[in-house]
């Protein structure tokens, strides 16, 4: 069974992100970019099934920039077999992203897909959604556990209320929470192995995919500073304020 | 030459692994005196155990460029994780590199080269440490085998050695260098014991133990490089690599007590602001920073001559000594900016100022370095 995993480059998690002054995004020059920390417990899970035998084969897939290759290789370094990199250095939206990786998929027929439930840069948590519904699949979104059978796959999804265990037929879409593992770090030996994995790369032209943004960004702003908090005398106050001035009861 | 855009994911790697998984288990090591298992497990799953052992033998062969990147961060931990790793990467493995046989590099280093074995390093005894050279641990010839009898001292991961390599004397009419031989020896030889390990003043986790050989028979096979009288030799073709790695590790940690520092700089507040708004603190804070890039650029700097295959011992020795002295003043500095919290040990100032004393001392002294480092010059003036 061939397994897919999406990837993304994103700006580290440790990075404080700063605004750009002219807020038409965030800072992105001289800062640290890594792999989107969902999308590296979905190379973790991909890893697993083929440790386990399940997977016969694990390919990871990234949009964006030529530097996006690095992120390939940290997924060939913890253990994906082969990469796909889909060059491009203008925006890419969740639905360009859904459509890109539904050509990947027609192309390599893999029996699931594995992605982060959302990067953390834009939040978006719309691309494997999107995709499942371009390619009419079964998707199992925020997956905290993931079971595959004969021709099925059993996934835990965290929900509000607590745990929803859903089956979907394969092929599927799997997009993975926080929970589902603990990603390894890649050893130094296999960091160095993963160089001479083969990348494969490929433009959104040759998959024939318009990429062009559907959305328009307007500005992009900081959050408020956030008000230091006060002590009320009484509970009578307590209620007041947080009925009248914070306005949540 | 490892590639740049490799060394920078290897030393990635390694960062996020000593940032995220080890820095967090510091205190626990220092109160438990001991690495968790898991963690010994995992160092060896990245192969931090064969850095610097060729491929070919199972390691990473890396060059000392990318050594001492990657060492530099994980002088970021308490240095006693380092210490795990470091002699299989240097003392423990580097001779038998150097001048063992084919035969021996296939025997031992791969097992070191994965952490299976732990390798140590066998030179000090009871009354010779600088002088090494005058080193009383005889090797007597029998038959097909040597009979090794003495005491080693201060033997760094003696405890759990799995292999040594130990410097005897076999020429007991040459009291010097050229007497002495080195043999790589089966930790499991009998008339091997080990002494209580030693309580040190710092890097709890970290162990040393004496290691006592009486009657203990090593085949003559095992004498590195095949000939009686040229250990001495291959200790010190060692030491060039070996003070690298050390100078590495000592630009790390300095770079950890400078963030320590900053930081508390900036929450701790006196008078009204925070004390790093003073410039008395400033100036400690840019004396720091300034000496550990100091030491940073002659380390890498002597790195590449090494790799480039230049003679760089004179060079090694100035990095030894000016790093180790260097992480020493930071050290001391960064308690002083905690004032009376960096003597508490809820710090972690004042873990490290404990930690870094041994840089001083082992692999050669300060003193030592400046003697190697005045006698080159004398050497090189007089033409020699």
């Amino acid at each position: 069974m061939k397994v897919i995993v999406a990837v993304k480059r994103v700006v580290d998690y440790n990075v404080k992100i700063r605004v750009k002054a002219d807020k038409t995004g965030v800072e992105l020059s001289n800062v640290k970019m890594s792999m989107n920390p969902f999308d590296e417990i979905g190379v973790e899970e991909a890893v697993r099934l083929k440790e386990a035998g399940v997977a016969s084969e694990v390919v990871a897939v990234s949009i964006g920039p030529a530097q996006a290759q690095e992120t390939i290789r940290t997924a060939l370094a913890m253990g994906a077999d082969r990469g796909i990199l889909i060059k491009t250095d203008e925006e890419v939206q969740p639905l360009a992203v859904a459509k890109l990786l539904k050509a990947v998929v027609e192309a390599e027929a893999p029996q699931i897909v594995i992605l982060g439930k959302q990067a953390i840069d834009d939040d978006s948590n719309q691309t494997g959604q999107m995709l499942a519904a371009l390619l009419g699949w079964a998707q199992g979104t925020f997956a905290s556990k993931v079971a595959l059978g004969d021709g099925k796959a059993t996934v835990t999804r965290e929900v509000d209320g607590g745990l929803q265990t859903v089956e979907l037929k394969l092929p599927a879409v799997v997009t993975t929470d926080l929970r589902l593992n603990e990603p390894r770090y890649a050893s130094l030996p296999n960091i160095m192995k993963a160089k001479k994995k083969p990348i494969d790369e490929k433009t959104p032209a040759d998959l024939g995919v318009d990429i062009a943004p559907r959305l328009k960004t307007l500005k992009v702003e900081e959050p408020p500073k956030r008000q230091a908090g006060r002590k009320v005398a009484s509970v009578e106050e307590l209620v007041q304020a947080l009925k009248n001035e914070a306005g949540v009861i | 030459m490892t590639d740049r855009d490799t060394l920078a994911q290897l030393v990635d790697t390694v960062r996020r692994y000593v940032r995220e998984r080890l820095v967090p288990l510091e205190a626990e090591v220092a109160e438990t005196d001991r690495i968790p298992e898991q963690v010994r497990r995992e160092m060896a799953e990245m192969g931090l155990f064969g850095m610097s052992i060729p491929e070919t033998y199972g390691g990473l062969g890396l060059d000392m460029q990318a050594e001492v990147e990657i060492v530099r961060e994980l002088g970021w931990a308490s240095p006693a994780f380092r210490s795990l790793i470091g002699t299989n990467n240097g003392l423990g493995s580097q001779g038998l590199l150097i001048d063992g046989s084919e035969e021996q590099k296939r025997e031992w280093l791969p097992r070191i080269a994965s952490g299976e074995l732990i390798a140590s390093f066998c030179l000090t005894e009871p009354e010779a440490g600088s002088d090494a050279a005058s080193l009383k641990t005889r090797a007597v010839r029998d038959g097909e085998d040597y009979v090794l009898n003495g005491t080693k001292r201060f033997i760094t991961n003696a405890p759990t050695a799995g292999v040594f390599t130990v410097m005897a004397r076999t020429d007991p009419n040459n009291k010097g260098a050229g007497g002495i031989s080195a043999f790589i020896v089966d930790a499991r030889t009998p008339g091997i014991s080990l002494g209580r390990p030693n309580v040190k003043m710092g890097q709890k986790g970290a162990h040393i133990c004496d290691v006592i050989f009486e009657d203990a028979r090593v085949p003559a096979r095992n004498i590195i490089g095949g000939r009686e009288g040229q250990g001495f030799k291959t200790a010190m073709k060692v030491l060039d690599r070996g003070r690298l790695h050390i100078s590495a590790l000592c630009c790390g940690t300095a770079e950890r007590l400078i963030h320590e520092s900053v930081t508390f700089a900036l929450e701790r507040r006196q008078f009204g602001q925070p004390i790093g708004e003073f410039q008395l603190i400033q100036a400690m804070l840019a004396d720091s920073r300034t000496e550990a890039f100091a030491a940073l650029a002659m380390v890498r700097e002597t790195a590449r001559r090494f790799d480039a295959g230049e003679k760089i011992a004179t060079d090694a020795a100035c990095c030894k000594y000016f790093a180790s002295e260097m992480v020493g003043r930071v050290a001391d500095r960064a308690v002083q900016i905690h004032g009376g919290s960096g003597y508490i040990a809820d710090y972690p100032v004042e873990r490290f100022y404990r930690d870094v004393r041994i840089f001083r001392l082992y692999e050669g002294t300060s003193q030592i370095q400046q003697i190697v480092i005045g006698r080159a010059m004398l050497r090189e003036a007089r033409g020699g």
